[in-house]
């Protein structure tokens, strides 16, 4: 085994491999760009190296600055994580010549799979199933037409050199299939300058299922069974788990056996992940699966595997790399449970999941068990970096059955506290609460097709979490008060203890009426609710209105508040009377000479709108220029004088109106 | 230490009657305030708001810390004094904290009666600048107007304590380093216009806000001139041409938050050199005093059980516990704050008069704010004691409570007849605060003695003629002269005239003193020095 390893890669799946290396008694070295010169992974490693700058293709896709990292720290291998380097087979090479062992698979195979059509073409050779299709030269109409009888309807014309879907058509009937090619040519020569057409049978819902193979450096392979990952966004997995929904014994025994003889087709040793595409449409029993891709690496996914398998697929990949036989046999291996996993990431789902950058202000996972692994490369506090992926974390969640499983993930992600930045959270415990979910109706359309359930639209937020709200910031109070001053109970003489809180709701404001005495009442919508609050040990705070008590959190900076409730995050603000604009006082006025003076220069134009501070006349007096600006913005009314006017000190310039 | 035991039994008959009968006080009590609080009527008050001015409490509300207490005075002033129902006489005060420093605030209604001084509106603006002098208090002055009421001219205009003492005031107390904050949120007519004029630092609210001596129909009047009241004192010409305000403000909030940094830019801070503790509720629950206070003035009780209910732990030193029993003195904290308490346990007699001027005495030499308890039919009559000096020994605690430099505060509990008033602290001695509760009774004596009094005199007059006076006509002349004691006496007749600083629910009398001790704070304790004592 080896002595000491380097990690080329950040956050979560650095800090993953090395707590394995860690554990199995190896020096772990770490390696880092300038953004993430005090993240954990840094924090972690017993050694760390600055590989560069920022942006990843300046670091962490440094090939030389790695390994002259490595061998600087004297580490006997590498392992390279996911994305990054780890299907690079440039750096596999380099890793060689260097003398370093590379944890993944040979250079050779790294390259066959890295070329998806080639990789395509050697797995049907292998007699593993592929996409039904024609991929050839001659593009003649006949050619095309026969090809796609031969793949079977539904099909999909291809513009060869396409994407983003121009110069595709979908074709359910042969008798369209000349004017749909037409059409397809027409446009890939538009948009590519090339109509190559590629023709391939069409699953119209399909299953992305993933089968988990290893292989070691003495003729042995096995598979760890699948994952299905049909939960997707834009090719994205959101949600993967394992067993796939209603997989048969059957189907996975033919899925494996096919994986496990394309891993032994090109030789391969390490961790590597086939990916299918299941037509589940006539069911599980008599499916078909294609072939798509294989992924000579280490998936962002592995965790499900390893928590229905009790093992740990890093440690496998030290063992193999190491020159060790696989630790289990095909016999050995067997599923327990299930397991799902939810990507956390930093990316807004009301705004068509745009990536966020920035703080990461409050980031607090449940605590992990048996059924709840986080696995996660941030901190709160920590940036997220508009460098590297957006990923926060992975909650996994485990039970012994799969309702079990999603029931945990969902808790789970509703008990994570995260404010500051948005975050796909919600979206995540919606999707493991949806019925079809749950009932395992699952295709890659899913996301697109339950949007409307799992995206809520804005709503006003209801009134426990104003209630919340308004709770917290009573909450924020209550340090015992050393003088009766520094009470804040709005007490009054004589008359009620009432104080009203205005919150910023989206755009429309929205008030609770608070009374303090005799007992604390909330008034919100026109009910009034009675309420009470206490502080949890764990930075939750417990509010109860109107006898229902619940545990939210609440993350304020100034006078923005975020209540978490449910794993949603609601973000209000607290209207300040303070926060009155000076803009407000700034009035409708004439300007006027602040001196005598001649004008220099007019620059305003009747009836012209113009921002605050826009210059309006230029007037030259005791040898300066002196520039009058609107006072607001506004309008100009009218103009009095002209360039070269000799004025009075206090002689109307401009007439002004301000406008709101 | 050990507490103050309590013997009060909270199921018993006499407690639940005295409960009800307190709760029917406190409940009237606020029902009233609760109109007060209101203001104008609803015509005006519409009227008010739809010129987008905020009501004059929740301008309050918003100058305040949020949240924070306000210790309002003279809640009752003017309370069935005049024909027109004038609600807090126009004008609220209190006490409030303002970027976290305390404040006197005086804040003008203008929907009642356009918010004109009637005669006790005067002499509440004064008492609350009186405030803000002996407690050295920062005052904002929420400006909104009409100035003095004409129809009552000669009862506002032209003596020493009538309007022009306002700007007498603001003068000294500027001078004396208390800052004097106007906002203009309204109009401010004629003399009014002194306020902000000669205010530290004022804002004015645009197109609201109006300062001139002569307002558009006098000055159209005397000199033929006609223009708008914005042009004539609005806030752009006082802003921008004239200089008479500091600060323009859009509106109401913005000038209300222009003036909590005003404030907070005062570079005050409150030094308090008392020996401080970590405050301590009392053991056992402030609504006890309703049933402990009797329901008929005339039983008594033991004032210990009032003083458990205030105190921190309901811990209580007792001074010279068995001399002069009759008034209880000792040693307290309240809120963390140290503090001696005088409170009636009876009628007063030379021992008990001599004890607390003796511990009036040590309260000053110690610097330790006096709480008074008031609760006092008077002075013992008679022979034998006027004999043993009781007119003496009570001037020396009269003359004690009069020189005491230490703050000193007084909550009527129950009566307050003749000297007892005197020597236990009354209005005229000069009390910080003074608080009622809403079953005291205040006079010169109690209505039945004073009808016994004139019908004595009289019949003594009647038979030394040879007349005889039948009973019945007795007791119709006696009638009259307790009704009119019961009247007067009552808290809101006496509230209504400024007698004292506010009527409060006895439950809320820790709060109130807690307020009104740490308030007191930002002043120095001075050193006391006494007169000479009658020995």
């Amino acid at each position: 085994m080896f002595r000491s390893v380097l990690v080329a890669n950040r956050g979560e799946i650095a800090l993953r491999v090395m707590r394995t290396a860690r554990r199995m008694g190896m020096r772990t070295i770490a390696v880092h760009s300038e953004a993430d010169a005090a993240a954990p992974h840094v924090r972690f490693a017993d050694e760390a190296h600055l590989i560069g700058p920022p942006p990843a293709l300046e670091s962490y896709l440094k090939i030389d600055r790695i390994i002259a990292a490595a061998v600087k720290s004297g580490a006997e291998a590498i392992h390279p994580g996911y994305g990054f380097l780890s299907e690079n087979a440039a750096f596999a090479q380099a890793c060689a010549a260097s003398g370093i062992v590379f944890v993944g698979p040979p250079v050779e195979a790294i390259r066959q799979m890295g070329n998806k059509s080639a990789a395509k073409a050697l797995m049907d050779r292998a007699g593993v199933p592929v996409v039904p299709g024609y991929h050839g030269a001659d593009q003649s109409d006949a050619v095309l037409a026969l090809a796609a009888e031969h793949a079977g309807y539904p099909v999909l014309i291809k513009a060869a050199a396409g994407g983003g879907g121009k110069g595709m058509r979908r074709v359910d009937d042969p008798a369209a299939f000349d004017k749909e090619l037409k059409a397809a040519r027409r446009e890939a020569m538009s948009a590519f300058g090339d109509d190559t057409m590629l023709v391939e049978k069409f699953v119209s819902r399909p299953r992305h299922i993933e089968i988990q193979v290893f292989a070691d450096g003495h003729g042995d392979a096995v598979h760890l069974f699948e994952r299905e990952c049909s939960i997707q966004r834009r090719h994205q997995k959101v949600i993967e788990e394992a067993p796939a929904p209603s997989m048969t014994q059957e189907l996975r025994a033919r899925m494996g056996g096919a994986a496990v003889a394309a891993a032994k087709a090109i030789g391969y040793r390490g961790a590597g992940t086939v990916e299918f595409i299941v037509d589940g449409s006539q069911g599980m029993a008599n499916a078909d699966f294609f072939f798509m891709e294989m992924n000579t690496r280490l998936q962002v996914e592995h965790p499900v595997t390893e928590m229905i398998t009790g093992t740990d697929l890093v440690e496998w990949q030290f063992r193999v790399a190491s020159g060790e036989e696989l630790p289990l046999t095909q016999d050995q291996l067997a599923i327990t449970g299930h397991a799902i996993e939810a990507r956390l990431y930093a990316e807004n789902p009301a705004k068509k999941f745009f990536p966020q950058a920035g703080p990461l202000k409050r980031l607090r996972f449940p605590p992990e068990s048996a059924h709840v692994r986080i696995d996660s490369g941030v901190e709160e506090g920590q940036d997220i970096s508009i460098f590297y992926d957006p990923m926060i974390a992975k909650v996994i969640a485990w039970d012994t059955t799969r309702a079990g499983a999603a029931r945990r993930l969902k808790t789970a992600l509703e008990q994570t506290r995260l404010a500051g930045i948005a975050s796909n959270l919600g979206f995540l415990a919606a999707i493991a609460g949806n019925d079809a979910f749950l009932a395992g109706d699952l295709h890659t359309g899913f996301i697109d097709e339950h949007a409307a359930d799992l995206i809520p639209a804005a709503t006003p937020v209801d009134r426990e979490t104003l209630g919340a709200a308004v709770l917290s910031i009573l909450s924020a109070r209550t340090q015992p008060a050393a003088d009766p001053w520094d009470e804040r109970t709005a007490w009054r003489v004589n008359l009620p203890s009432r104080e009203i809180f205005v919150l910023k709701d989206g755009d429309t404001e929205r008030s609770v009426t608070v009374t303090h005495a005799p007992s604390l009442t909330l008034e919100i919508d026109g009910e009034s609710l009675s309420a009470a609050f206490a502080q949890e040990g764990n930075g939750d705070l417990a509010v109860s209105l109107g006898g229902v008590r619940s545990s939210v959190h609440v993350f304020t900076e100034g006078d923005a508040i975020t209540v978490l409730r449910e794993g949603c995050a609601h973000s209000l603000e607290l209207v300040q009377a303070d926060a009155a604009g000076d803009d407000a006082a700034d009035s409708a006025s004439d300007i006027r000479a602040p001196l005598p003076g001649r004008v220099a220069q007019v620059l305003a134009e009747r009836g012209k709108a113009v921002a605050k501070h826009a210059p309006l006349v230029i007037l030259e007096a005791m040898k300066m220029e002196h520039i009058l600006v609107a006072p607001a913005a506004g309008v100009v009314d009218e103009i009095r004088v002209a360039a070269g006017d000799q004025v009075a000190e206090g002689t109307v310039l401009v007439t002004f109106a301000a406008r709101a | 230490m050990q507490p103050l035991a309590t013997s009060i039994k909270t199921t018993s008959d006499t407690f639940r009657d005295n409960t009800a009968a307190m709760q029917s006080l406190v409940d009237d009590l606020r029902a009233k305030a609760a109109a007060i609080s209101l203001g104008g009527d609803a015509r005006s008050r519409e009227r008010h708001v739809s010129r987008g001015k905020l009501l004059p409490r929740d301008r309050i509300d918003a100058l305040l810390d949020p949240g924070s207490p306000f210790l309002e005075l003279s809640q009752f002033a003017a309370h069935g004094l005049y024909e027109d129902t004038i609600n807090a006489a126009g004008l609220i005060t209190g006490i409030g904290r303002v970027s976290g420093t305390e404040c006197v605030i005086v804040c003008n209604d203008a929907t009642v009666k356009g918010g004109t001084y009637y005669p006790v509106t005067v002499k509440k603006h004064l008492r609350a600048q009186e405030i803000a002098r002996e407690n050295r208090l920062p005052c904002v002055y929420l400006v909104d107007s009409g100035g003095a009421n004409l129809p009552r001219q000669d009862e506002v205009f032209p003596d020493r304590d009538h309007f022009g003492r306002i700007f007498y005031n603001q003068a000294n107390l500027s001078a004396d380093g208390i800052p004097q904050i106007a906002v203009v949120m309204g109009s401010c007519t004629a003399g009014g216009a002194y306020v902000p004029a000669m205010a530290d630092e004022s804002v004015i609210v645009r197109n609201q806000g109006t300062i001139f001596l002569g307002g558009p129909p006098l000055v159209k009047a005397a000199t033929g001139e006609v223009v708008s009241a914005e042009e004539l004192g609005g806030g752009d010409l006082h802003s921008r041409i004239s200089g008479v305000t500091d600060h323009l403000a859009g509106n109401d909030a913005h000038a209300l938050a222009m003036a909590r940094r005003i404030v907070a830019n005062l570079n005050r801070r409150k030094q308090v050199g008392l020996d401080l503790a970590a405050p301590e509720a009392p053991l056992y629950p402030a609504e006890d005093i309703y049933g402990i206070i009797p329901k008929e003035g005339r039983q008594s009780y033991d004032v210990r059980e009032i003083i458990a209910r205030l105190v921190d732990g309901s811990r209580f030193d007792e001074f010279k516990r068995f001399y002069g029993e009759t008034l209880v003195c000792g040693f307290a904290r309240l809120w963390g704050f140290p503090v001696g308490i005088v409170a009636n346990n009876g009628i007063l007699f030379s021992e008990s008069a001599l004890k607390g001027a003796h511990f009036i005495e040590l309260c000053c030499q110690r610097r330790i704010p006096l709480v008074f308890l008031q609760n006092i039919t008077g002075f013992m009559v008679g022979r034998k004691y006027e004999a043993g000096g009781i007119a003496k020994d009570g001037a020396k605690m009269v003359m004690a409570v009069a020189n005491a430099r230490v703050p000193k505060f007084t909550v009527i509990v129950g009566g307050s007849f003749g000297a007892g008033n005197y020597a236990m602290n009354g209005r005229a001695y000069g009390p910080r605060l003074l608080f009622t509760w809403p079953n005291a009774r205040i006079s010169v004596m109690g209505g039945e003695q004073a009808a016994t009094v004139l019908a004595t005199v009289k019949r003594d007059g009647m038979e030394a003629r040879g007349e005889s006076w039948p009973a019945d006509e007795e007791e119709a002349f006696k009638a009259p002269i307790r009704a009119q004691y019961d009247e007067q006496g009552h808290p809101y007749y006496a509230s209504a005239r400024l007698w004292d600083d506010g009527i409060i629910d006895p439950a809320d009398t820790r709060r109130v003193l807690g307020l009104s001790i740490s308030a007191s704070l930002n002043a120095p304790i001075p050193e006391t020095r006494f007169g000479v004592f009658r020995m």
